[in-house]
């Protein structure tokens, strides 16, 4: 028993193996079981760009141009990208989770509960669920607020929410606040959260 | 100190084989001296963090932004710190519990400076925009998500190959002693070490490259779990039942609990990670399992608290005479009430209210800091006279270090966790965002109170580390066979 072999097979490989199939692999094989859980590629999510993206277009044609070029599914999966790795990089999910809850009145708050299903996408590989809101949840984000709340947000977040600890994330904007590549794709990808929502319901 | 004076090797040393030193002292001493650079760098990033929450934060730039020095406030905490720092120790136990030389002095420079290079290319890739989305392992892959381009140095990589060489490193005095009854502190870090690479190594391939969604995130919860408890909490273990019997000069109180206490942590610790995530898309029957095995965990730290205060006692002086002593009394209090906490905060009634909020932050603080850290700080205290042959500069920057570390984590656990349920209460009763922000703002002033209390505590610490090398008058162990008198 308290010798090196024991110790090193039995309590390192061995116990380290029984949690791995039981709290991994086990509830890996049951998300696995569920219907419509199909993983989506980037391709399939980026298909057809969403409306928010469109309209950056039109809004800031110029710039959106030497950004992007045309809005079209190959430019929409680069925006969400792009938004996804500022997202992750700028550690926006260590304040801000990606579910929701089916307790303490979260579904009046943010929106329907969150379900396994949509969160088998290229986009959530690694999931950014988070462990810590210092602001809300963004999961229900799409459509909430418009492009423009969200340049206005982005450029100074305390002159829209009095109390924010957000920081200003000017950077991304150009002076005049149009937003630069960075900018235009942190709101692509911010108006994007949600869209999977009701995947695998019956 | 200078690095000559970390390379020295030639110290005299009362445990010689075959005419060298069975303990790499100099190794030693530099993972000590790395460890507390990277504490200080990461609690000065912690504190700097924390000056966001009260708009105060000085830089406005895309590089240190808050967000980048949260992540090396963590980052460096678990890898610069707390890697560096148990390396140190087990280069100095495992040696003489086993009575076999590490691998190879040569490789071991080799890994710290291979050690250095990740803390530096990780630091330097967050500030970039390279970090990992998995929580605790941020460490930069170097890949562009997806495919096989390298964006960054591939940390992960390296951190791999580190680990392995340590662990090789390590394992080989463990090997050679294969014949030997193993000391309880020796069943930790054979385990420790090869649970921290099997972790490591699920937490970052699997939710990365395997499994997305909700199966990734059972992952990553086992991942974030795991790295606690299956290397730091196991490491720190082997470390109070091979310092405080040597330190209190009397064999450990039982060892058939420690026994138990072994293989109840090996057997229910890596089987509760799903309790990062839980009321999420994770099935319940998972979450179930999580928490019930997490309650159980309770009892297994109780059988290392139990001894260690059972040992304490009839010899409760050396709280008077050892700064160590201290360190690892403290410890174990705040070791006790992390636990209790646990297994009530894990269940759901108390998850609905204060997940997601900072009493999360708080319990996080009292275990990596109010535990492990004052350990370590422990450990340190009483090794750093014996690796550097000096005494130590000043008994009072000790107590000051002490003192300051104490009352901040006591502060800041007390303060947060007060702040994480009036948070967790007002978000449940549907308040608006902004008053939730509104109520938890002086809370976060004594927290970045309380966090320079801490920062202060370290800089008396290192200080006093740093003088001792320079100015400490000699120190001769064989003046010193009861370590007590040390103090």
């Amino acid at each position: 028993m308290e010798r090196f072999p024991t110790l090193f097979f039995v309590a390192g490989v061995g116990c380290f193996a029984v949690a791995f199939l039981l709290s991994l692999v086990l509830p890996a094989m049951t998300l696995g079981n569920y219907h419509d859980m199909e993983y989506r590629t980037m391709e399939q999510l980026a298909a057809v760009p969403s409306h928010e993206f469109l309209e950056l277009e039109r809004v800031y044609p110029e710039a959106f141009e030497e950004a992007f070029g045309a809005a079209d599914s190959a430019s929409y999966a680069e925006a969400l990208q792009l938004g996804r790795d500022l997202y992750v990089g700028q550690a926006c999910w260590h304040c801000h989770s990606q579910y929701v809850r089916e307790v303490a009145n979260e579904a009046q708050r943010f929106g329907a509960p969150s379900r396994a299903q949509e969160y088998q996408n290229a986009l959530n590989q690694p999931h950014l669920w988070g462990t810590r809101r210092v602001g809300p949840d963004l999961s229900r984000e799409k459509g909430v607020h418009t492009n423009d709340w969200h340049v206005a947000h982005f450029l100074s977040p305390k002159n829209i929410v009095p109390s924010s600890v957000m920081p200003s994330y000017a950077y991304w904007f150009e002076a005049d606040g149009t937003p630069k590549r960075d900018g235009f794709s942190i709101i692509t990808y911010i108006q994007w959260l949600g869209t999977e929502e009701g995947r695998g319901e019956e | 100190m200078s690095s000559a004076a970390l390379a020295t090797n030639d110290l005299p040393d009362l445990t010689r084989t075959e005419g060298r030193s069975l303990v790499e002292y100099g190794l030693v001493r530099a993972h000590i001296a790395a460890a507390g650079v990277a504490l200080a760098i990461s609690m000065t990033a912690g504190f700097l963090y924390s000056l966001q929450f009260l708009g105060w934060f000085p830089f406005a730039d895309e590089y240190l932004s808050p967000g980048h020095l949260r992540l090396v406030h963590t980052n460096l905490a678990a890898y610069g710190w707390l890697v560096n720092g148990f390396t140190a120790m087990t280069y100095y136990v495992i040696p003489r519990l086993t009575g076999q030389r590490v691998w190879s002095a040569k490789i071991g420079w080799l890994i710290f400076w291979v050690w250095q290079f990740i803390l530096v290319a990780t630091v330097s890739g967050f500030l970039m925009n390279k970090a990992q989305a998995i929580e605790w392992g941020e460490t930069p892959t170097g890949f562009r998500p997806g495919t096989f381009e390298l964006n960054w140095i591939p940390v992960d990589l390296l951190v791999v190959i580190g680990a392995v060489l340590l662990i090789v490193q390590l394992m080989v005095p463990l090997y050679r002693a294969r014949d030997q009854k193993f000391y309880v502190t020796l069943w930790y870090f054979t385990a420790g070490l090869v649970w921290l690479a099997l972790t490591y190594l699920m937490g970052n391939v699997i939710p990365e490259w395997v499994l997305p969604g909700a199966a990734g995130a059972a992952t990553t919860g086992l991942f974030i779990h795991d790295l606690v408890g299956l290397y730091v909490t196991p490491m720190g273990w082997g470390l109070m039942y091979f310092f405080v019997p040597l330190i209190l000069q009397k064999p450990i109180w039982s060892h058939s609990l420690s026994v138990i206490g072994f293989w109840a942590l090996a057997f229910f610790y890596p089987l509760g990670g799903v309790h990062h995530f839980l009321l999420s898309p994770i099935p319940d029957y998972v979450e179930f399992g999580a928490i019930t095995t997490t309650i159980a965990i309770e009892v297994v730290v109780t059988t290392v608290v139990v001894n260690f205060f059972m040992t304490l006692k009839g010899k409760t002086s050396a709280l008077r005479d050892s700064f160590a002593i201290r360190w690892f009394y403290v410890g174990a209090v705040m070791y006790f009430i992390t636990c209790l906490q646990c297994s009530f905060q894990v269940t759901w009634t108390f998850q609905k209210i204060i997940h997601f909020t900072d009493w999360v932050v708080a319990h996080a603080h009292l275990i990596m800091f109010g535990t492990f850290t004052f350990w370590l700080f422990g450990t340190i205290d009483w090794l750093w006279p014996r690796v550097t042959k000096r005494k130590w500069y000043s008994r009072n920057l000790r107590a000051w270090h002490f003192w300051l570390s104490t009352m901040a984590i006591v502060i800041m656990f007390v303060d947060l966790t007060i702040a994480g349920l009036i948070a967790g209460f007002m978000q449940r009763e549907l308040n608006p965002w902004n008053d939730i922000l509104d109520a938890s703002l002086p809370f976060w002033w004594v927290r970045t109170f309380s966090g320079a209390m801490m920062i202060a505590g370290l800089f008396c610490g290192l200080y006093n580390m740093y003088m001792t090398c320079r100015h400490g008058e000699p120190y001769d162990e064989t003046e010193s066979l009861i370590p007590l008198s040390a103090d």
